[in-house]
């Protein structure tokens, strides 16, 4: 069978000395500043990418991918023992977890987290794997059209599931899209947009911009605001073992938790976040009166925490199918590809084989060894949130600049990347959300270059993305998207879910 | 004219000029036709885009109703300024005085950022960084960076 055959190639790269090694600093890596508030994965994996130069690509994605399902790990913990989410998908973890922790059930509360996460990303590894190859069969029957309209409906979707005002969002990407545009136009070569400046014609690096607007503007939202009082549960960590009855009401979450997931990962802009809170949801509804959610129903964590890793493990699927990353880790990975000469999309899989099935392997992996560290370690990763953050966003500070600097060795991009500080704080003051703009500075060399292209086969005829049947559904998929979520029902309901975060 | 929402009103504003200046700037380059897009054709398409998109968020800040006037609140400029000047001075520092000089440096300026100063704890902070920093990216990542000022390593 191919998806043994497949797998067995994946496991076989995997489980090399070096690969695991660096699967293991991923994780631990990711459960670390999952751990840390104030620090996420987008700016760490942005930190990191100047280091992978020194790496082959594999163990390089294989350590990025670990830093982000690491991160699910990290954060779940201090939702439930600090009630201070490290990450946004934990959100709603913490709000059963923190009260499970009150009552002296910490310990189940983070084995039911753990083991519910674990028993999801196999899930979603089997997913990956199974899917990925007819998905990629898809994608090569695409013309330059089709491509062009994934993309926006990729874009649309990413900003209709995931954030607040829609015509914002909207701008947003094509902000990001515009500024993809300062460069050397390929086909002409003209330089665009660049000023004069020759480090402009090669186009700004999007490590500049995540760096800016994500790392920094990040450190100053946070020191923005007043210090807060923290109540940490670290003595009561005893016996991590659920009860029979634990086991009894949390396994049934877990399952919904990983369909949901799985099948909200894959979905553009999905991901995680919107997994998690969505499992809440269906958990609630499910129980009923019977419930005791709000008050420490494990259900209440079973179940999220499933969700946010099944779908942080299905959003690969767009991003190493298609090339489309559906949210802003996705585009740093393919920004990662990139740098490591991988041109990203549905021909990695059969041009990078070892690549390929290696990072999905690699991913169950990592999620054992999430399972059998973390529970053990729990302690260590509590004391680390006794270090204040006056120590933190220094040395956050530092590292970013580093990165930056070593990307090029070129300081131009570390004063650019101050200015982009300066506009990230003022996205986060006029409440403009960042991930969009990053996502269409991904996307917008390749929809340029997909618009042209199509329009140059079909001879300036703008129909041709309407009058080819697949190009054409995936536009109706975005419009109907846009059109679902104007109604006026659905965005009260909407606006609703966002203000709970 | 009333301002009914002041987050959504400067947003607004800030696509449309960003989109204006976008467009004006895509006339410098080839349109092409449709047939034979140049380069200036899409990059005036999403500006034009995005001026229509900011337009109708400002006439939203202007029309509807929001709670409080969805004010934009105090702007910490402390963290802001600070954070800003201590990445160009890493900028301006490192080719010239090596990690050795710039760390210290950096560090001690994003210190005044936060609301607890200490100089015992900035001191401490500095080392402890300016060690790992050599260890992490030198050492072990293997990156060129200076180390040391370039009057002293020429």
């Amino acid at each position: 069978m191919d998806l043994l055959h497949n797998l067995a190639l994946g496991f076989g790269v995997a489980f090399t000395a070096q690969n695991l090694l660096y699967a293991f600093f991923g994780s631990i890596l990711g459960t670390l500043i999952g751990v840390l508030p104030g620090l996420g994965p987008v700016a760490t994996i942005a930190m990191l990418l100047p280091s992978i130069y020194a790496l082959d690509a594999t163990p390089a994605l294989i350590m990025l991918a670990g830093i982000y399902y690491g991160a699910q790990y990290g954060g779940s913990t201090t939702a439930i023992l600090i009630n201070v989410p490290g990450e946004s998908s934990s959100v709603v973890t913490a709000i059963d977890g923190y009260q499970m922790a009150r009552q002296g059930r910490a310990g189940a509360a983070l084995a039911a987290a753990g083991l519910g996460s674990f028993f999801a990303g196999c899930v979603g590894t089997v997913i990956i794997a199974a899917f990925a190859p007819p998905l990629t069969e898809l994608a090569f029957k695409f013309g330059p059209a089709e491509y062009f309209s994934l993309m926006v409906l990729g874009l649309i979707g990413a900003v209709v599931l995931a954030s607040g005002s829609l015509v914002k969002a909207i701008a947003m990407i094509i902000l990001g899209l515009l500024l993809a545009q300062i460069n050397t136009d390929v086909i002409s070569g003209t330089a665009r947009y660049s000023f004069d400046i020759p480090e402009l014609t090669d186009g700004i690096g999007f490590v500049v911009i995540a760096m800016g607007v994500f790392g920094f503007g990040e450190i100053i939202s946070n020191l923005g605001q007043p210090a807060e009082h923290r109540e940490v549960f670290t003595k009561d960590v005893k016996g991590l073992w659920p009860t029979r009855e634990d086991f009894k009401q949390a396994w049934p979450a877990v399952l919904r938790g990983t369909a949901l997931g799985s099948l909200l990962g894959v979905l553009p802009g999905g991901g995680a976040l919107l997994a998690s809170f969505a499992s809440y949801t269906v958990e609630k509804k499910m129980a009923g009166s019977s419930g005791r959610f709000g008050k420490g129903d494990i259900r209440g964590v079973a179940g999220p925490e499933s969700a946010n890793n099944a779908g942080a493990q299905t959003s690969f699927i767009p991003m190493l199918t298609l090339g489309i990353p559906p949210n802003a880790v996705m585009a740093l990975m393919v920004g990662a590809m990139t740098i490591k000469g991988i041109q990203p999309g549905p021909q990695v899989m059969t041009s990078n084989p070892q690549l390929f099935w290696g990072l999905i392997a690699s991913m169950w992996v990592g999620n054992l060894m999430l399972v059998v560290l973390n529970l053990p370690l729990i302690g260590i990763w509590i004391k680390l949130l006794t270090v204040p953050y006056r120590f933190l966003f220094p040395a956050i500070t530092l590292f970013c600049c580093i990165g930056v600097y070593t990307l090029n060795n070129n300081t131009f991009d570390v004063h650019l990347t101050a200015l982009f500080a300066l506009i990230g704080y003022a996205f986060y003051k006029l409440s403009c959300e960042s991930a969009p703009l990053l996502l269409g500075f991904i996307l917008g060399p390749m929809m340029e270059e997909n618009l042209r292209r199509a329009l140059l086969i079909a001879r300036g005829d703008w129909s041709v993305f309407v009058s080819r049947p697949l190009s054409a559904g995936l536009l109706a998929a975005a419009a109907l998207m846009i059109v679902i979520v104007m109604l006026p029902s659905i965005s009260k309901k909407r606006e609703a879910t966002f203000q709970e975060e | 004219m009333k301002i009914k929402s002041q987050r959504d009103f400067f947003s607004g504003l800030m696509f449309v000029v960003v989109g204006v200046v976008f467009a004006v700037g895509a006339t410098n380059y080839s349109m092409g036709s449709s047939a034979k897009p140049g380069a200036g054709y899409f990059p005036l398409i999403l500006s034009v885009l995005m001026a229509i998109l900011g337009a109708i968020v400002l006439f939203k800040s202007l029309t509807i109703e929001t709670e409080g006037g969805d004010p934009i609140g105090h702007i910490a400029w402390r963290p802001l300024i600070v954070i800003v000047v201590a990445i160009a001075v890493f900028g301006l520092s490192i080719n010239r005085l090596g990690m050795i000089a710039t760390i210290p440096i950096l560090i001690v300026i994003t210190s005044l950022a936060g609301d607890e100063f200490g100089w015992l704890g900035v001191v401490v902070n500095a080392i402890v960084l300016t060690v790992a920093s050599w260890l992490i990216f030198i050492v072990g990542l293997k990156l060129t960076i200076p180390m040391w000022p370039s009057f002293i390593a020429g």
